[in-house]
């Protein structure tokens, strides 16, 4: 034996599915360590004789393993070396061991060993009852942020890594066949079936390696150490092409019309960082056509005094460790169960060396194969008995045993001690049913099993082996062939020949229904019975939850927080609903089950979120001159998707000299905005016209060709959701302008309202949106910027406002609007969206001379808002009307057919007096900027709180007005003009406004109109 | 999450591609002006919330762009059958469920 191996104290010298040549150094909370490769880090920590790996949430006992897999409660551990790559929250269980693995204890201070927190805990706990963050955390309100504070430390799990994970994650879409969730004997047996067969299979399992239950057993099959029978079936199954393995794959949910997800660890289980290129870790999102779920069971340990301390295990796990991993978690042992079948436990503790000190059976009388085993090896078994109580604090230094009745809920002989450092308990075996759940099926108790078994499911799904209590290697193998045939049938696909191989023949006696095992003391004043480790709820937390009359074992589970933590109780929850069920006279069927959600084991963001991060987590729009806008110092917003350019700071400019600069070069010379991002909808058909009349508040019957005309779009309701102008470019062909957020809204409610109201409408809607860039040039001297670039007349005669025409503009073809959002004599120029930037350097060479000035959307609102006009969804909000707005200049209540929006304006409720209108707010200190958002007031000196009369939508600081200009909502406010409102910030200042018309800028619209 | 048969694309498509688009089968009134403000108020929000057999109205948004609806059991999410807009459910809840 190797120097390093010698200090694995617990390893045995040989067995198990470990290679003693490769010798794997890790750090556990800063101490170095070896293990082998084929560990597990929890394997390896009780190969090092490690006992206690967390403290307890609550009361911040010592805890060590317990389990082996998934449903593992204690073992949660924060995993890297490195900041980056930390993750938290990861069973030890589940960890392949890897060269250079650091692991840590999530909780306890200043360490597990040692631990302050205890101290407190045993105080603390008492005053920790059930419901404790419900009653003592309630009152004062006032504390409540303190109290989170300390219950979030106190609570133990792991932390999130500070810097940004270096891997990489991704996701494959799957479609399959037939997806087998288990490599056990029942998922490898279906997946041999299924890939004979021809069909396309992909089975997943969450370990390292298929085999399931089969990798830590003794049985033969065929009278081959069933290892043997695995590898082959693995091998087989690798010879197909459609048939897709996926080890280290936990299958996490179950979702609607047979979808399911995997997490698929690809590095993570052999490394802290991903080599070069290698993906981390793969989230698979499959589509399958049948779904078998072999998930097996797992064993429920029993509840009894102190069940806590480190070296209380479960059966099973104890014979994993040692047949799986040649890992004997202690020297002296007493078994607890209430079945045949953990009796394999002490009989794999007695052949591997150590010493068994007693087989403690609830059952008076029990027989069977591994009974006789187990008398065979002179263990001695004590009948009738159970463990009440384990001694010790960091480590079991032996048990109480008392006999027990014939019901197991009470003892009724005296006491025997006896010296021991290992517990391993069994009540039996809980089908593992929580993917079955995820759909909604509802789990039904089976008497025979003593077990939740998966309820009826509308999926086509499938069920084999121990997840329908068909616990025996035999039965399993045999239920994975019928399942996998069945799905075959359902596929018409043929039949294909699976022989199973020879299983031993084995008796098992009668097991008993026992779950909690009583004290001599009543349940509330015995030593902690814990029944869910992760959250420190005890058997007498439940009883006490049902003396205060929580009924409803959804009730109970909320007001102890049992099956709430990382393990969804995956241990705890049958042994809970039992007690409960005990407590209010009612059998468990009665009681009935929580349901189990996903995910089945915590997920790391990193697999959710896949290449959907950073660049790629949400698509970016660029129109065609945005490198000129980089290039230029631009900065930009969001607008939707689109990236815009804000404001266009020069030098080392504020924003709001910039704002300034860009507003007065606009109303002086001219300036230009990119506004290609405005939505645009192509529409024709022999009905456009009386689509738009419908769908628009205002009239279109009369819109000759060549002419534009704003348009507002109500819901049924009558509120604005959208404006926007519309030209008329042919007599059945229009091209309808929508905000830049709002593009893609506007034509689904075309669209639904085409298909679904008026198909007998000829009409078709096409997005243009990035066909074309869109440049619009606004100011005094644009129509002279315009004329050095076009051969056509733009003159007030020929071109009038609210016309566009066809030209050509810097060379290339062009539609030209005269439209305007400023107040100024303004064009906007369309070209195919390749010619977007030529003519946007075009107009910069000839605009030289007028000084023209690229201005940003910034700009863009000052300017609007300095002439009053509105921005749906700034100034609107969807409970304002066209009327509210002030324009009922854009409605058209004489229209043949009622419009959209037209009926919901007339309710009641929305001509009514007082209502919130839109109007100017006229600060008396002109230089005083209200904030958007602020909330008006009558009367400034009221009590608090005053009654609101309207907020302020929009508000801004105007260079071309020396004075701020603002907008927003007044109740009755358009009869209100010259009147005054008061908005109390919470600064403490109050500002004081005079409300008067939004347009604060050329009124009579006299810029525009040269 | 759903899978999907398109009835104008006709076939399998993952949800993803689709948007819920709210009840069918709720037709806007041919005279608008003729409704009472209850009426109308009962056209715009009053929707059912059946458990069980549901008619709903979907669009293959990333797809074709068109509406079409879907009968599904809202207990189970099983989509019972699609049809297009102006079809009429085959798949309807009976009286004694829907009570």
């Amino acid at each position: 034996m190797t120097e390093k191996s010698m200090t694995q104290k617990n390893r045995l010298q040989d067995g198990g599915r470990i290679d003693r040549s490769k010798v794997l150094a890790f750090t556990y909370n800063g101490k170095k360590y070896t293990g082998f490769e084929g560990d597990t880090l929890a394997s390896a920590l009780l190969a090092n004789g490690v006992d206690i790996i967390g403290r307890s949430f609550k009361y911040s006992r010592p805890r060590g393993i317990v389990a082996a897999g998934a449903e593992e409660p204690n073992a949660i551990m924060q995993i890297g070396s490195t900041e980056a790559t930390q993750i938290p929250n990861v069973r030890a269980t589940q960890q392949s061991l890897y060269s250079g693995l650091v692991a840590g204890s999530t909780n306890g201070w200043p360490s597990v060993d040692n631990d302050l927190m205890g101290l407190v805990g045993k105080v603390g706990g008492k005053m920790m009852p059930p419901g404790f963050y419900y009653k003592t955390f309630m009152y004062p309100k006032s504390m409540w942020e303190t109290y989170e504070s300390y219950i979030r430390k106190a609570a133990g799990l792991g932390r999130a890594p500070k810097e940004n994970d270096p891997d990489i994650y991704d996701k494959m879409n799957q479609h399959c066949d037939v997806i087998i969730v288990g490599a056990g004997p029942a998922g490898l047996a279906a997946a041999l079936t299924a890939a004979r067969a021809g069909a396309r299979v992909i089975i997943a399992d969450e370990q390292n390696e298929f085999g399931g239950s089969l990798l830590s057993s003794k049985e033969l099959l065929g009278g081959k150490p069933a290892a043997e029978w695995v590898a082959d079936v693995v091998k087989e199954l690798s010879t197909y092409d459609d048939v897709l393995m996926l080890p280290n794959s936990q299958v996490n949910g179950y979702h609607d019309h047979n979808f399911l997800t995997i997490q698929q660890h690809c590095t993570d289980q052999f490394a802290d960082r991903a080599p070069n290129g290698q993906v981390a870790q793969r989230y698979h999102r499959v589509r399958a056509k049948w779904v078998v779920l072999a998930t097996g069971a797992h064993e429920r340990p029993l509840v009894y005094g102190n069940n806590d301390v480190p070296g209380c295990m479960v059966a099973n796990a104890v014979s994993t460790y040692i047949n799986r991993y040649g890992v004997v978690p202690g020297k002296n042992l007493v078994l607890m169960t209430s079945n045949d079948n953990a009796y394999r436990t002490a009989l794999d503790w007695h052949d591997a060396g150590r010493n068994v000190v007693a087989i403690v059976d609830s059952r008076k009388n029990p027989h069977g194969t591994f009974v006789d085993a187990a008398r065979d090896r002179g263990i001695s078994i004590i009948v009738g008995s159970g463990v009440i109580e384990a001694h010790g604090s960091k480590r079991v230094s032996g048990v109480s045993i008392a006999p027990l009745n014939d019901a197991g809920d009470a003892v009724v002989g005296p006491i025997i001690k006896m010296a021991a450092d290992t517990v391993a308990t069994s009540g039996g075996w809980s089908p593992v049913i929580h993917l079955s759940c995820h759909t909604g099926a509802r789990p039904v108790w089976n008497e025979e099993i003593l077990g939740f078994t998966p309820g009826a499911t509308y999926q086509k799904q499938l069920t084999a082996g121990a997840i329908n209590g068909a616990f025996s290697t035999a039965q399993a193998l045999s239920e994975g062939v019928k399942a996998a045939s069945d799905a075959l049938s359902q596929l018409g696909l043929a039949k294909s020949d699976v022989v199973l191989p020879e299983t031993e023949v084995i008796e098992e006696g009668k097991a008993m229904a026992l779950f909690h095992i009583p004290h001599t003391k009543p349940t509330s004043k015995a030593p902690k019975q814990f029944v869910d480790y992760q959250n420190d709820v005890t058997a007498s937390g439940i009883e006490l939850a049902c003396r205060e009359g929580f009924e409803s074992i959804e009730h109970v589970k909320r007001y102890t927080a049992m099956g709430f933590g990382t393990d969804q109780g995956k241990l705890g929850n049958i042994n809970g609903m039992a007690i409960a069920a005990k407590m209010l006279n009612q059998t468990i069927p009665q009681t009935g089950t929580t349901i189990f959600r996903p995910n089945y084991t915590p997920v790391t963001f990193g697999a959710i979120a896949g290449r959907d991060c950073g660049a790629l987590f949400d698509p970016e729009r660029y129109t065609a001159m945005h490198a000129w806008h980089v290039e230029h110092g631009a900065k930009f917003e969001d607008v939707g998707q689109w990236k815009r350019a804000w404001y266009y700071p020069k030098g080392n400019e504020t924003m709001q000299q910039a704002l300034d600069r860009e507003c007065l070069a606009t109303r002086k010379s001219v300036g230009i905005l990119d506004a290609s991002t405005l939505g645009k909808i192509d529409i024709q058909g022999k009905d456009a016209r009386e689509f738009l009349g419908r769908v628009y508040t205002n009239a279109w019957a009369k819109l000759p060709v060549g002419k534009c005309r704003y348009g507002l779009m109500c819901g049924e309701d009558g509120m604005v959701f959208d404006d926007g102008v519309t030209s008329c470019l042919a007599e059945n062909h229009f091209l309808m302008t929508t905000t830049s957020g709002g593009a893609a809204r506007v034509l689904s409610w075309l669209e639904i309202y085409h298909q679904t109201e008026w198909p007998e409408l000829e009409v078709y809607f096409n997005s243009v949106t990035d066909h074309w860039s869109t440049m619009t040039i606004s100011g005094p001297n644009s129509r002279k910027l315009l004329e050095k670039l076009t051969d056509s007349d733009v003159s007030k005669e020929n071109m009038a406002f609210m016309d566009w025409k066809p030209m050509t503009v810097a060379g290339v073809p062009a539609r030209v609007f005269r439209i305007s959002f400023t107040g100024e004599l303004s064009f906007e120029i369309n070209v195919q969206a390749n010619y977007g930037l030529h003519v946007w350097k075009a107009l910069f060479e000839k605009g030289a001379e007028f000084n023209l000035t690229p201005y940003g959307t910034e700009t863009m609102h000052i300017l609007r808002a300095e002439k009053g006009f509105i921005i749906a969804g700034q100034d609107t909000d969807g409970s304002v009307h066209p009327f509210d707005l002030g324009m009922s200049w854009a409605v058209s209540m004489q229209k043949p057919f009622s419009f959209i929006g037209k009926r919901g304006m007339q309710r009641e409720d929305c001509v009514r007096e007082n209502r919130k209108q839109l109007v100017g707010l006229k600060t008396l200190d002109p230089k005083a900027v209200l904030p958007e958002g602020a909330q008006g007031v009558l009367d400034p000196k009221a009590p608090i709180p005053m009654p609101m009369v309207g907020h302020v939508t929009s508000s801004y600081w105007s260079a071309n007005l020396n004075r701020s200009v603002a907008m927003g909502f007044v109740k009755g406010g358009l009869d209100k003009m010259g009147e005054r409102v008061f908005y109390p910030l919470a600064d403490g200042r109050v500002i004081e406004a005079e409300i008067c018309s939004p347009v604060f800028l050329d009124p009579k619209g006299e810029r525009q109109n040269v | 999450m759903f899978h999907i048969y398109c009835p104008h694309c006709c076939e399998y498509r993952e949800e993803e591609e689709f948007h819920a688009a709210g009840q069918s089968h709720i037709a806007r009134p041919l005279d608008p002006d003729a409704c009472t403000d209850k009426e109308w108020g009962e056209f715009m929000y009053f929707r059912a919330n059946p458990r069980g057999i549901h008619h709903e109205l979907w669009v293959h948004a990333a797809g074709c762009r068109k509406y079409f609806n879907i009968t599904r059991d809202t207990q189970t999410y099983e989509i019972k059958e699609v049809y297009k807009v102006g079809e009429k459910p085959t798949v309807v809840a009976n009286a004694i469920q829907s009570k």
